[in-house]
């Protein structure tokens, strides 16, 4: 009995998930293009809303190309890989009180561990193609991956410090405490640093020079088409989902909110998720993009003292006021 | 400085290599043999009076039958600071096709003998790497000469040639019968003369 | 046994050789604004050599003018730099009416100096664009695109094309400016500076951007004469080399306007100089409409094709080189021995034209001297020991058309 509610969570949350990855891709064109002074997708359905499907059947019908000089097996396992560690990452995100696929006592971890697995999926991505440009960005994306996840890491111990646990729920339950309910307050910098990080962690703009199109036309993914690129770009966006979902978690109180609204118990949540992601969409618009080596530099040599910083002044805050 | 002085001073400079200074539309330009080109440039990039530190162009004109020296190396020199101007032009016979390189004087020289040569056949000496810039590089033939037929000649290029093959040989995947033989005529020319 | 075992582990010393990393940055890239084709020495981001390979467009337009008259070639002018293709008729019209000895009228010289900075902006903003959009600032590409269809737009009021338009003849302007064209060029100009600071809230200013482009292909003023740049790369070294104001021609003396300067010789200098230049060509275009005199707007010895009608309609129909349309022409006795050299600003240089002439209506030889080609000429000079990632800004100050290098 147990057994079939977890798999009824699971497939749900994953439908859920997966629905939410195709219309990000529809608000992302339509929100960048609105700050462009053009309308984004107009012409699939009334404003283009059935547009993600006819992305979605596009890659399916596409032929699969796969270069004759490229390692077949590790070509085949790169993008699952990638898939597979971001979706594993959202069997912990607690959505909702008790909601959560697997309440884990090493939430944080978990999902640190998987996106650390991710960067192999890009790894390999660029090795097993075979080429110049993909190698170059596979080995630029993994060498930035590394560097920023060390960072968000040291970010994350202040909240466990305060919370004194690793699991999600609690972690939720302890921001209660704080004022206003979040951890924001407390943990300014620790959340300035996160900030940075998720958008380096995910590879997107200011960050996003493994795939930076006008240097390395697609980066570790030049050389997948249809399908299998659907799966990188599914994994992109189920990353920016949950890091999204963390932040929330870990800084802005997840599910709670001034006033409940009765029947849907995940609706502050879900507000808070939608408004990083939206911000993804706005630093995307805006910021042009950083050159490797002031990336690699603005990670060890920003973020990481930082960090570092806000533990030691959470230490102090919390022995000084218990 | 006037031109026309400028041409003058060169001739006192180096006498034996000036030939003939003509003027078209207020511009001079001096007519030298090659020998000592390097060192007269040289010399009118670095005095301080004539200060000519911009080269403004360099080009080959090929005077068949015209003349009888067939090619000619134009330098047309600017000077920023003086605001004058000078045009230099080298005469090459065509038997002995080459010319020093003022690669030393301006690194901007380097591309635009480039072309001299990818164009007329002119080689440059001590270039650092005289090769064709604008043509394929197993071109034969260059273009410019007054002897290049302007549709060249008939036949066509080597590598096109290829091209046209493989076309051929890929015909087979022509699913959907778009094909287009681009050696054969579509029949529009024929409907305009109507 | 140790002397066994001493002699079967040899340490074998081999030579190992090192290659650098190739890459080329292919003809069909998103960043090198044409077909341009880098190879690219790597030892890991640096790089070490950087070889372009030109020549995937050249038309012939050079061995083309050899067999076409002076206003035949005019259209072929227009495909030089495309996206400032009125820069590229005037340049070649001052060239021609300096070898032919031709006296422009006034309202001409007005037009042609309006239409030309109205090139400069067009040249400028798709300079902008393309600039920012490689470095990853996308918003800003479609702003300036806005203001260009607005510019695109009045160019197809007065000759009815946007991106060719061969508009300025030999001897002046084909045809006359409508009212509506000045009146909507006014309005232009009233707000175009406020759309410039626009661009510059979004990027001028901006950590990533000074980052990406201060300290970055830094060029000394005296290479930079020496490698032949010309335009708002020189200038961005500190040169004071504006061919507008050296060697004036149609309007440019009436007018009032500065020539910006940079200091570094960096991209962000470069950056500046283009942006001022911006500014400049539209209060440039201000004073000419307001200065603008009437009168006609071609000399009455221009060489210009008729239109045959008839009898000449047979002729032209299949007339060569040497009979026909010649014929056609007006004859004149401007057409004389001898040779000029002639440069103009376009927005990416100085663009010159180097005419000999032998008293025929067809020139005997007419050189192009591009900007682009020789900037790309000194592409390896200013990429040396640069990044990756810097080579694509590095070209995007440069500004270089590829069918301006490849004539």
């Amino acid at each position: 009995m147990e057994l079939l509610w977890i798999l009824i969570k699971i497939l749900i949350v994953f439908a859920v998930v997966m629905f939410h990855v195709m219309y990000a891709t529809y608000f992302e064109r339509k929100v960048i293009g609105h700050m462009q002074v053009r309308m984004g997708p107009m012409r699939v359905g009334p404003h283009g809303i059935l547009q993600p499907i006819a992305d979605g059947l596009k890659l399916f019908f596409k032929e699969d190309i796969i270069p004759t000089v490229a390692d077949r097996k590790v070509f085949y396992a790169a993008p699952l890989i990638c898939l597979i560690s971001a979706l594993s990452a959202v069997a912990v995100v607690p959505f909702f009180e008790g909601f959560a696929i697997a309440n884990i006592n090493i939430g944080i971890l978990y999902i640190f561990a998987m996106s650390s697995l991710a960067s192999y999926g890009v790894v390999l991505a660029g090795w097993s193609s075979n080429s110049k440009y993909s190698f170059l960005g596979g080995l630029r994306s993994s060498a930035q991956v590394i560097s920023y996840e060390v960072a968000m890491g040291l970010s994350l111990v202040g909240v466990m410090m305060l919370s004194g646990s690793l699991n999600l729920t609690d972690i939720v339950h302890a921001q209660m405490k704080s004022p206003f309910k979040i951890y924001l307050i407390p943990q300014i910098i620790g959340f300035f640093v996160f900030v940075i990080a998720m958008f380096a962690e995910t590879n997107r703009t200011p960050f996003d020079l493994p795939e930076a199109e006008s240097e390395l036309v697609a980066g570790y993914c030049t050389e997948y088409s249809g399908m299998r690129f659907a799966l990188f770009f599914m994994a992109e966006y189920i990353g920016m989902i949950v890091m999204s979902c963390l932040a929330v978690v870990c800084f802005l109180g997840g599910w709670s909110g001034p006033f409940d609204v009765p029947g849907i118990p995940f609706f502050w949540f879900l507000i808070k998720v939608y408004f990083f992601i939206f911000v993804y969409y706005w630093v995307r618009a805006t910021l042009p993009r950083y050159r490797y080596d002031q990336l690699m530099a603005l990670g060890w040599k920003v973020l990481i003292p930082l960090a570092l910083l806000n533990i030691v002044l959470t230490g102090i805050i919390k022995s000084m006021f218990g | 400085m006037e031109p026309l002085e400028i041409a003058n001073r060169l001739k006192e400079r180096f006498p034996e290599q000036v030939l003939e200074v003509t003027e078209c539309r207020d511009q001079v330009g001096i007519i030298v043999k090659k020998d000592r080109i390097v060192e007269m440039l040289r010399w009118l990039h670095d005095d301080p009076s004539m200060q000519l530190d911009h080269l403004a162009d360099l080009c080959g004109v090929d005077y068949l039958g015209k003349k009888d020296v067939r090619f000619e190396v134009v330098y047309n020199l600017y000077s920023i600071p003086l605001r004058h101007r000078i045009r230099i032009r080298a005469q090459v016979p065509e038997d002995d096709c080459q010319i020093e390189s003022v690669t030393s004087i301006w690194m901007g020289a380097d591309w635009h003998e480039r072309e001299c040569f990818d164009l007329f056949g002119i080689t440059f000496n001590n270039h650092p790497d005289m090769r064709r810039v604008l043509l394929p590089e197993d071109w034969e033939g260059y273009p410019l000469r007054k002897d290049y037929p302007l549709d060249g000649g008939g036949k066509n290029w080597r590598g096109y040639d290829e091209v046209l093959e493989k076309s051929k040989r890929l015909r087979k995947f022509d699913f959907y019968g778009q094909y287009q033989d681009p050696t054969k005529s579509t029949g529009l020319e024929e409907d305009a003369r109507k | 046994m140790p002397e066994n075992k001493a002699e079967s582990k040899e340490i074998v010393r081999e030579e190992v050789a090192y290659e650098p990393y190739t890459i080329a940055m292919g003809p069909q890239h998103p960043a090198t604004h044409g077909v341009l084709k880098l190879d690219l020495e790597l030892d890991g981001e640096t790089i070490l050599n950087c070889k372009p390979t030109v020549g995937f467009l050249h038309r012939g337009v050079e061995k083309l003018a050899e067999n076409l008259s002076y206003a035949q070639t005019l259209p072929l002018t227009d495909r030089l730099d495309y996206i400032a293709s009125m820069a590229n008729n005037v340049a070649y019209s001052i060239a021609v009416e300096k070898l032919l000895g031709i006296e422009v009228p006034m309202r001409a010289k007005y037009i042609r100096t309006i239409v030309m900075e109205m090139a400069r902006l067009t040249g400028h903003l798709l300079w902008l664009a393309t600039h920012a959009l490689d470095i990853g600032a996308m918003t800003v590409f479609l702003y300036c695109f806005r203001e260009r269809e607005n510019l695109l737009d009045m160019f197809e009021e007065i000759c009815g094309a946007r991106l060719t338009t061969s508009y300025t003849c030999v001897g002046g302007v084909r045809q006359d400016v409508t009212g509506h064209f000045l009146e909507a060029l006014h309005a232009f100009t009233d707000d175009f500076p406020s759309k410039i600071a626009e661009y510059e809230t979004l990027i001028d200013k901006n950590r990533i951007w000074l980052k990406r482009t201060q300290g970055v292909g830094i060029v000394s003023a005296k290479d930079a004469v020496s490698l032949g740049l010309t335009g708002p790369t020189l200038r961005g070294s500190g040169v004071d080399y504006d061919v507008r104001k050296h060697m004036p021609y149609d309007a440019y003396p009436y007018v009032d306007f500065e020539v910006p300067i940079g200091s570094k010789g960096d991209v962000y200098d470069r950056y500046r100089c283009r942006m001022e230049e911006m500014h400049q060509s539209n209060s440039i275009i201000r004073q000419c409409i307001e200065a603008l005199p009437t009168g006609p707007i071609r000399s009455p010895d221009a060489p210009d094709i008729v239109m045959p009608y008839g009898e000449q309609k047979r002729v032209a129909a299949d007339a060569t080189f040497a009979s026909g349309v010649i014929k056609l022409m007006k004859d004149n006795e401007h057409y004389i021995d001898g040779d000029v050299y002639v440069s103009a600003e376009v927005p990416k240089g100085e663009l010159g034209f180097y005419f000999v002439s032998d008293g025929r209506g067809v020139p005997y030889r007419m050189h192009i001297r591009s900007p682009s080609y020789i900037h790309i000429g000194a592409l390896p000079f200013l990429c040396k020991g640069q990044m990756v990632a810097d080579v694509i800004a590095i070209i995007g100050s440069v500004d270089v058309v590829l069918g301006e290098c490849d004539r």
